[in-house]
């Protein structure tokens, strides 16, 4: 609540720079003998901006870098004062120390200690949220001062805010590279930190995944195998099953929609299609866990098949269900793109709608779809929730759609969500997972633009 | 002489193309329906399962509101009122209502049958209408969550006992009690008003829905302005070179990284490294504003780009900067297409919930959040927690959960489209 009123105090000094600035003006403008080089609001967002941009940048960093200063402050008082406590040890009471200053549950009992630790990071955080915002406004108001101070009749306002602003946009348009250079970083070295515990040819080449380590020395726990095999063989045949309900279900709507359907159908059917688009993957995965699973078990049993309550069938079928209008709106643009002359020299030969279709339109698509099928295909990779909530958990190595797989996002989510030490093989395995299949999703993503861009160079 | 014979047609041949075409237009046709038929099955079974959610189960009980026992003093101020112990009231109605139940156990499944914090109905009840001290009323208590799923007919009579969470005694008394239309159902107000909770009868979505609009309120606020000057940048200024096909290239491949990965992201940059509190609103907004930033940047670019060149050159003509170009004409032309981008892409936001399972938003949190720094959960996050409960009252809590976040994504299209309607130009 702090910071918004420090917030809004910033909001009102800037928006009474702005009127300062512009008053400024118009008051030399009144008796300047030559006229001023800008136009008013100018001066008035040339104050604004050396009012308010130093002390919000500076907020911005204070909100980003000061709870992990505070926090390292805390832990160095504490390894200086217990040289015997152990680096994990140390975390969780930081953590503790954390907890209890914002009221939380905490896993110790209050002492004095633990009370006074508490005292003093809570000390601090007053202390340099007050010292920052001491600077943030006397920023802003010598901000305020010094640009009302710098206006005069010549004074080139415009230039120097459009400067201003070109160097904002240039910013923002970095934030996507900087996202990107993220991504990379951060899980390439909780990657590297996994891979100096487990060896990358296991991690690749493994038959066996089971990623429960043992906590303690006595206890019986997994062997902690990090064999990723499974997993891919699971994401397989999931995505697979997907393709195989997606891709002529999608494709072949949207032939019909584009070649076949009237205006009316189509207004009708094209919404319905973004609808299913539109759906959160969180209802489809609801869906398949509790409708379509049983469905497919009850089923099963008629036919005294044993179906997993978690098989991949169901999974794979409402994955696909999902995919559906990504195809057929994709494939639709590529179709639409084929020139109306080679439609109209295959019907000039004689030839029917659906031979113009399979004989001409779609060899001509072809790359096209593909590409498009690729995007799709990196889509069902990714995509998390339909397998949380309907494929299993078990690692089995198997092509038997009746049984239960699982796959590289669900164990993502298994391994990461719940509290864990953050340093163990078990959770940087989880950043291994989603370093693969970053570069999986962006390799397919990148061979599947470039094969649609390619195309269509071909025909424009 | 015939120049040219009668050209011979194979009848057969044209029978077999026009019976390949028919076929062929129709498994487009079949295709179309397959994927329309399949909508209407989604939103069949969770309306199905879902519309009784938005009624409880209440069991009309008479309640003897002793003066002694409420409030002994007789001040009648609310906080003395607030103090008794309405449980134990409580109990003894039931227990009047049934003196047949004697064991302990018997006594346990009767307590059973209305819900854990019907106590504070009781309460909420005599703190509105104090005059009900001292006398006998009746007041609508809620029941359980296993009676209300045996009243709205999920729990069939039929099945064995040990496989029936209502047992056959309190199927007794409960049919006493519709015998003597004691049992009546309500709206469902709880739904809307409260937050999560262990208990199915207990659980709301007012905590999750206001978690969800906290996080939307980051997201926009940090993804609008960026994924618009970006756009800006991109479409009107950015010189062509290496670099701005770099970051060209860069948008359109963070546009299909799968959504964990930006979890990951946050999980290892804005938790571990900047130390930003777990489970909270402003985590989970910056995640999905870097994850909708290149669909904003997409949608921005194509409207701006829809903006006739002539515009930029009659603005340049008069003497306008560019800047003055660009901010007074082009951008205000491109507003409404900006805008229904941006919509679609906070209504996808608005649907994600792996990125938020990695940054810790799948916490049980039973309070309301009040502030961005507070640990909260998200609507499609709840579907996921209820979704993974074992109770059956929270199947239709799920269900219904989901009806109201497509309900929510409803309204947004909708506004998206409408602002399509009216606003854009065709040039």
């Amino acid at each position: 609540m702090e910071q918004l009123a420090l917030f809004f105090a910033l909001i009102f000094l800037i928006i009474l720079g702005y009127i300062l600035g512009k008053g400024r003006a118009v008051a030399l403008s009144g008796h300047a003998y030559h006229p001023l080089h800008s136009r008013l609001p100018y001066y008035g967002l040339y104050t604004a901006i050396w009012c308010g941009l130093p002390s919000l940048l500076l907020m911005a960093g204070w909100m980003a870098f000061e709870p992990a200063i505070a926090e390292a402050i805390v832990s160095s008082k504490l390894s200086a004062s217990n040289q015997d406590l152990t680096s994990d040890q140390i975390t969780l009471y930081v953590n503790d120390v954390i907890n209890l200053a914002s009221g939380g549950i905490i896993s110790r009992e209050v002492n004095s200690d633990l009370q006074a630790a508490t005292d003093s990071y809570i000390f601090f955080r007053q202390t340099s949220y007050f010292a920052m915002a001491v600077v943030a406004i006397s920023l802003s108001l010598a901000g305020l001062f010094s640009s009302l101070k710098t206006i005069n009749p010549d004074l080139r306002a415009r230039n120097k805010v459009e400067k201003i602003i070109s160097i904002v946009m240039m910013v923002c348009s970095t934030i996507a590279i900087l996202t990107t250079v993220g991504i990379v970083f951060s899980l390439i070295f909780e990657t590297l930190r996994f891979f100096n515990k487990v060896p990358l040819s296991e991690f690749l080449f493994g038959l066996h995944w089971s990623p429960q380590t043992a906590l303690r020395e006595d206890q019986i726990g997994g062997s902690g195998s990090f064999g990723a095999v499974p997993l891919f063989a699971g994401t397989m045949l999931i995505t697979f099953i997907s393709m195989i309900v997606a891709v002529p279900v999608g494709l072949m709507s949207a032939i019909y929609m584009s070649e076949y359907a009237g205006k009316k159908f189509r207004a009708f059917a094209k919404p319905l299609l973004e609808i299913l688009a539109g759906i959160p993957t969180v209802v489809y995965g609801f869906f398949a866990a509790l409708t379509v699973a049983p469905f497919f078990r009850n089923s099963g049993e008629l036919f005294g098949l044993s179906v997993s309550s978690e098989s991949a069938l169901a999974a794979g079928m409402v994955m696909g269900i999902m995919i559906i209008p990504f195809i057929s709106s994709l494939s639709d643009d590529v179709m639409n793109s084929v020139p109306q002359s080679l439609r109209d020299a295959s019907y000039a030969m004689g030839a029917t709608k659906s031979e113009t279709i399979t004989k001409v339109i779609l060899p001509a698509a072809l790359p096209g779809i593909v590409g498009a099928v690729l995007l799709a295909m990196s889509r069902a990779i990714g995509e998390t929730m339909i397998v949380v909530m309907a494929a299993g958990l078990a690692a089995n190595l198997t092509a038997n759609p009746l049984e239960a797989v699982t796959t590289v996002t669900v164990q993502i989510v298994t391994l990461l969500v719940g509290d864990q030490e953050f340093d163990s093989a078990k959770t940087l395995a989880a950043f291994a997972l989603g370093l693969l299949l970053f570069i999986v999703t962006l390799a397919m993503n990148v061979v599947a633009l470039k094969v649609v861009r390619k195309y269509r160079e071909k025909y424009d | 002489m015939e120049l040219n014979p009668p050209l011979e047609i194979d009848k057969a041949l044209l029978k077999r193309r026009n019976a390949a075409e028919t076929r062929f237009k129709l498994y487009g046709l079949a295709a179309v329906l397959t994927a329309v038929l399949v909508l209407g099955l989604l939103l069949t079974s969770i309306i199905s399962k879902g519309y009784t959610a938005f009624e409880q189960t209440y069991i009309l009980l008479d309640v003897r509101l002793d003066q002694a026992t409420i409030d002994p003093k007789g001040t009648g101020r609310q906080e003395d009122l607030a103090a008794a112990s309405y449980r134990g009231i409580l109990r003894d109605a039931l227990r009047e209502q049934f003196p047949e139940a004697e064991s302990r156990n018997e006594k346990r499944s009767l307590y059973g049958l209305v819900g854990s914090a019907a106590e504070y109905d009781l309460r909420n009840a005599v703190l509105q209408n104090p005059k009900l001290v001292g006398t006998t009323a009746t007041i609508a208590i809620k029941a359980s969550d296993d009676v209300d799923s045996y009243i709205k007919g999920f729990i069939s009579r039929d099945v064995v006992q040990a496989d029936r969470k209502v047992k056959d005694q309190e199927l007794g008394w409960l049919d006493t009690l519709e015998a003597d239309d004691r049992i009546i159902t309500k709206f469902n107000v709880d739904f809307f008003t409260q937050a999560d909770s262990r208990e199915p009868e207990e659980a709301g979505i007012l905590g999750a829905v206001i978690g969800s609009l906290y996080t939307l309120a980051i997201t926009l606020a940090l993804c609008f302005p960026v994924g618009v000057l970006t756009a800006i940048y991109l479409e009107e200024f950015a010189p062509r070179n290496r670099w701005t096909d770099i970051i060209e290239v860069n948008i359109n491949n963070l546009a299909a990284v799968p959504s964990i990965v930006f979890g990951l992201l946050g999980l290892a940059i804005f938790l571990n490294f900047f130390g930003l509190p777990r489970s909270a609103p402003i985590v989970g907004g910056m995640v999905l504003a870097l994850m909708t930033l290149p669909t904003i940047i997409i949608a921005s670019r194509a409207a701006l780009k829809a903006v006739p060149p002539s515009i930029r050159e009659a603005a340049l003509g008069m003497g306008a900067s560019r800047m003055q170009t660009v901010f007074h004409h082009v951008f205000p032309l491109a507003m409404p297409g900006i805008l229904t981008g941006t919509i679609l892409g906070m209504a996808q936001a608005l649907g994600e919930t792996a990125p938020l399972l990695m940054i810790g938003m799948v916490a049980f949190i039973a309070d309301i959040p009040g502030s961005i720094n507070d640990a909260a959960t998200v609507l499609p996050v709840q579907i996921f927690l209820w979704a993974d409960s074992p109770e059956r009252g929270f199947v239709e809590k799920t269900s219904a959960a989901i009806m109201v976040l497509l309900a929510f994504l409803v309204v947004m299209n909708a506004i998206a489209v409408l602002l399509r309607k009216r606003f854009e130009r065709r040039w």
